[in-house]
């Protein structure tokens, strides 16, 4: 061999995997692919044009934060800043003012992201930070719901209308009974599809599932968390139901509406901000169950799980303290 | 199909030198034969410059209980005591002797008739083993006698032998179950009476089919030893995996296999101990690869240890063009050389040929938490949450959340999304906290 021939010297392992960030982040946004394309056939242009500006601005501020404040190389090309642009669209309603999307995406951005230390280091879902603030900071422009298919060709001026979950709150609030209320909202069949009112990529359950048994099999989420957050969900909504069915509806009625789908398959399953280990990932979840049906059922939102989740992943940290791993060769005590 | 529970990765295996069959490599000019090249205490020297040795001629002393003698492997004059550059990257004492001949000392028995008579006893075969300087030739080089002298108040109970092989392209094994079969099985018959055992099991993944065919034909005559074939998994060949994968036994933390009854030896050790014990053989050759993607003629070569490794390489049609990084062993727990003028030592198993674009790591980038280091790790460890202590140089968290029991197996590394080098920072967080710990029971 020549003599002067450089090569390199490291510490094992000498042989990588080909998995990466951005590769993991473009396959959740394949995931996604298809509750959008629902979203583009029930709301249209709206849907478009939410979905386009919440992912540039976000892309943007990521950029912008990065470069000019914390003087970083940004990396908005992991892909990540992407997601999180869609998760917010899919958040809100398909007819909310550009610049309440823009708002919305500097503070998922700036302030669930970034001003943590960027990718990774965020304790609380930036999409739900973004989302969360859009709410209580404009409760009307967030609540006022585009009427699937009806809305297809229109944004700001959509006709609009209460959500399943939003009709039935309100409705038992002002003492109607349920029997009464079933009959306005939509057939079980059209909500498994996407027929509603509701955030633009909440709305098809069958959608959701399909991204979500592409995860699983990427092996990008397991199945500790949807399973644990959803099963939650049917066991209290069930007993409610079963105690009282003139005053609780159905558990598949629960499943089906709101962001239910949505946020057990993709927001709580959000590497960053859910536990590490398969036991914290299953009580995490079984949190944000419990947390959701308290919500709906007693509080005074129809719908709370993006509060759910939230709330759980300020949990994180002392579930990945106390709760380890199995070692292995574990002396018995 | 069998393998250990917990984590475990499969990189791709590429076995490209699985099909070369073990050539005899030919007889150096000279030779280095470093006295430490074994686990434990250095051998001591008992040539000198200018005297003439003999093929198997003991030339440096055993200098303790964990240590072991070393051999000449070549006839000849001794030219220089020194220290020289070893695989380990440093110059260590050596012995350095240029060839005349081959002459042997007349004890060992050169003939290849196979001898399947065990006639020592059990404590003549550990001393046996002491004596011809055996050490375990799967890469970690520790002194067999010492495994196969059970300490008091355990009993080993079941011999496990290492057929697995589950370093990528490493093909060593593989071609001496093949090839050696018999003698591996009259080895392990070997192992087993010197421990009192009356099973031992022969791991094979199954992605070496014709080993484990051929080792099964060959247990009909040799009663008590079972092949079993376990799934393809890294790191199964690692001790404790391979207990857990083939008896389901776990060896407590801190604690060793005898703890649970266990022995594990290689394969390339079985054969070892076959010809100590009967042809009279010492550790003088083993069997090593010599592969990459870009090696024109990847082979296995059975090799006078001592041999410099440039030699093999030149064999094999010299290093490619476009090599990167060269690598003493396998990519997943092997040592990057610096030089390829080094000699052959007990552990060199393979040498792989990295080419350029691969040798180099990717952009590290922040933890995204996405856990899977901590599902890869077969001893249960979070590598995340270790690496972030090691830099943080909080070594009584470190201790605690146990990363003695780390076994550097390099899974963590390997998949980490995000290109940390989880691996790294657990070694410097590992001997700190072994400091540590030693001058804490010195006090
Ligand atoms: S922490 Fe150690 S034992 Fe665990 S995967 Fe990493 S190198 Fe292997
Ligand atoms: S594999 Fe890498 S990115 Fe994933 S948790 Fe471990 S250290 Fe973090």
């Amino acid at each position: 061999m020549s003599a002067t021939k450089l090569i390199t010297v490291s510490p094992s392992p000498h042989n990588y995997g080909d998995e990466s960030v951005s590769k993991i982040m473009y396959r959740v946004i394949w995931a996604l692919v298809p509750a959008f394309a629902v979203s583009l056939v029930f709301f249209g242009v709206g849907a478009l044009i939410v979905t386009a500006i919440a992912i540039t601005s976000c892309v943007a501020f990521e950029y912008l934060i990065a470069k000019y404040i914390i003087k970083s190389k940004p990396t908005v090309w992991d892909g990540s800043a992407i997601l999180t642009g869609l998760l917010l669209a899919f958040n809100v309603p398909s007819n909310l003012p550009i610049w309440i999307i823009i708002l919305g995406s500097l503070v998922a951005i700036g302030i669930g992201k970034m001003s943590f230390g960027g990718l990774g280091k965020n304790p609380f879902n930036p999409a739900l930070v973004g989302r969360v603030f859009l709410l209580i900071s404009f409760p009307v422009q967030m609540t006022s719901w585009p009427k699937a298919v009806e809305a297809r060709w229109a944004y700001l001026d959509a006709t609009t209308g209460a959500t399943p979950l939003g009709l039935l709150k309100e409705g038992l609030m002002n003492g109607k009974p349920l029997s009464e209320l079933m009959d306005q909202i939509p057939e079980y069949s059209q909500l498994f599809l996407g027929n509603m009112g509701g955030s633009l990529g909440e709305i098809s359950a069958l959608a959701l599932i399909l991204g979500g048994a592409y995860l699983l099999w990427k092996k990008i989420i397991t199945w500790h968390i949807p399973v644990s957050v959803l099963g939650t969900v049917v066991a209290f909504t069930g007993i409610m139901w079963l105690v009282n069915p003139d005053q609780y509806i159905d558990p598949a009625f629960h499943l089906l509406s709101g962001g239910m789908l949505l946020g057990a398959i993709y927001m709580a399953t959000d590497m960053v901000s859910s536990p590490m280990t398969p036991k914290g990932q299953i009580i995490f979840g079984v949190g944000i169950g419990v947390l959701t049906c308290v919500i709906r059922l007693f509080g005074a939102y129809p719908e709370g799980v993006s509060f759910a989740i939230l709330i759980m992943n300020a949990f994180v940290p002392l579930l990945d303290k106390y709760i380890k791993p199995k070692r292995f060769g574990e002396v018995k005590k | 199909m069998k393998t250990f529970p917990k984590g475990g990765v499969h990189p791709p295996e590429n076995k490209i030198a699985s099909g070369a069959g073990i050539e005899t490599f030919a007889l150096p000019k000279s030779v280095v034969i470093p006295v430490a090249q074994h686990i434990g205490a250095p051998a001591t020297v008992i040539v000198q410059k200018n005297d003439l040795v003999k093929v198997g001629q003991i030339i440096a002393q055993s200098s303790g209980f964990v240590s072991a003698n070393i051999h000449s492997p070549v006839s000849g004059k001794v030219t220089k005591v020194d220290n020289f550059l070893d695989t380990s990257g440093y110059k260590r004492k050596a012995i350095a002797i240029e060839v005349e001949g081959d002459e042997w000392i007349d004890s060992i028995d050169q003939s290849e008739q196979l001898v399947t008579d065990i006639s020592l006893s059990a404590d003549e075969i550990v001393a046996r083993t002491l004596e011809m300087g055996i050490v375990g030739l799967g890469g970690a080089t520790f002194p067999s006698h010492v495994k196969l002298s059970i300490p008091k108040g355990k009993k080993a109970e079941v011999l496990l032998i290492n057929g697995i092989e589950c370093e990528p392209y490493l093909t060593s094994d593989h071609r001496m179950m093949l090839e050696k079969g018999e003698q591996v099985m009259v080895g392990v018959q070997i192992l087993m009476k010197a421990l009192g055992v009356d099973h031992a099991f022969i791991g094979i993944e199954k992605n070496k089919p014709d080993a484990i065919i051929h080792l099964t034909k060959l247990t009909a005559d040799f009663p008590g030893i079972k092949v079993i074939s376990l799934k393809v998994k890294y790191p199964q060949g690692g001790e404790k995996q391979l207990i857990k994968a083939i008896v389901d036994r776990e060896v407590p933390s801190g604690g060793l296999p005898i703890d649970v009854g266990a022995v594990v030896h290689n394969v390339g050790t079985a054969f070892a101990v076959y010809e100590a014990v009967q042809k009279n053989k010492p550790l003088i050759e083993r069997i090593v690869t010599i592969t990459g993607k870009n090696v024109k003629k990847p082979a296995n070569f059975r090799v006078r240890l001592g041999t410099p490794v440039a030699d093999l390489v030149e064999a094999c049609g010299g290093v490619p063009d476009n090599t990167g990084k060269i690598i003493n062993g396998g990519p997943m727990m092997g040592k990057a050389l610096a030089n390829l003028d080094v000699p052959v030592t007990k552990g060199t198993s393979g040498l792989v040929l990295v080419p350029e674009p691969e040798s180099r790591r990717k952009p590290v980038m922040n933890c995204i938490r996405c856990g899977k280091c901590t599902q890869v790790c077969p001893m249960g460890l979070e590598p995340y949450l270790l690496m972030t202590y090691a830099e943080l140089k909080r070594f009584d968290d470190l201790e605690r959340d146990q990363v003695l029991d780390c076994i550097e197996c390099g899974s963590c590394s390997y998949t980490c999304p995000a290109n940390r080098p989880l691996l790294d920072y657990i070694r410097l967080g590992k001997n700190n906290v072994s400091q540590i710990i030693r001058s804490r029971n010195k006090k």
